[in-house]
């Protein structure tokens, strides 16, 4: 698109009211963007070590279960079930239902609720079943 | 004379369907495709990765062993490759819509998708490789 400077633009995100769907609608993305570049990465190097014998199978998983693995680990599972949520809430939009206000809000504070929810069920259940 | 106020004037008779209206339009030129293999993989991903999380939680072990132990067998080995081309081929299409959005300069556009399109490639070779090295490789792994 090449920008043509004489012409107004129409006021854009500054003119709404800030909204539990907007902030869904954005982490959606940003979450997306994050498991396709450090999710993806993670995916391609656990199975390319498993490939490789155990000695680069031990690197990772010596990386994997550091503090600052866990962390990227924690920030990874929840960026998935939010894009998770948030996509299927998508799914259901894209089918022309939800937009109702009360109804579009409701489900994008679900989506937020749900995915710190099954983040901490899963690694409660890593901790306690597992013993991490 | 008479005429239909519900339809614009330009519009042709109904021998053209809302799909041919909506190719070739759009920032990626190639109307309502893209949008639609995006939902098609979302769902794939979806399956996958509940079968993958089930199965990772499932396992004995998470260590060298456990893990191509799990992946010689075919069971294992053939959701995990659907499950990288199918994450890899979402993650392609997601990153492009990113990419369309906020690089307006068709140049610096062209050259990112170009880029965006040939790692998701590489990343699904290697990860495709991996799995079947470890399913058809026997022993050794």
């Amino acid at each position: 698109m090449s920008a043509t400077p004489a012409r107004p633009l129409s006021p854009h995100l500054t003119v709404y009211k800030w909204g539990p769907h907007m902030l869904v609608s954005i982490l959606h993305r940003m979450t997306g963007a994050g498991l396709a570049t450090f999710g993806a990465a993670a995916l391609v190097w656990w199975l390319v070590a498993a490939a490789s014998g155990p000695e680069r199978y031990a690197e990772f998983a010596g990386w994997a279960t550091s503090w600052y693995g866990i962390a990227v680990g924690v920030g990874l599972s929840w960026a998935f079930f939010q894009h998770l949520l948030s996509g299927l809430r998508h799914l259901v939009m894209d089918i022309g239902a939800g937009f109702e206000i009360e109804a579009n809000k409701f489900w994008a504070v679900m989506t937020l609720a749900g995915s710190i929810l099954l983040t901490a069920a899963l690694w409660l259940y890593i901790v306690m079943v597992r013993g991490a | 004379m008479s005429m239909d106020v519900t339809k614009p004037a330009e519009t042709a008779p109904a021998l053209q369907t809302p799909l041919a209206r909506v190719r070739g339009t759009g920032p990626a030129g190639h109307g309502a495709g893209h949008w639609w293999h995006e939902r098609l993989s979302s769902v794939a991903c979806l399956l996958l990765y509940v079968w993958l999380i089930v199965s990772l939680l499932r396992l004995p072990a998470l260590d060298h062993r456990g893990v191509t132990e799990w992946l010689r067998d075919p069971l294992a080995a053939v959701p995990m490759l659907l499950l990288v081309l199918a994450s890899f081929w979402h993650l392609k299409m997601g990153l492009q819509v990113i990419v369309e959005d906020y690089v307006h300069d068709e140049g610096n556009r062209f050259l990112s998708i170009l880029l965006l399109n040939f790692a998701a490639m590489l990343g699904a070779a290697f990860a495709m490789f991996a799995v079947l090295k470890i399913a058809l490789g026997g022993g050794g792994g």
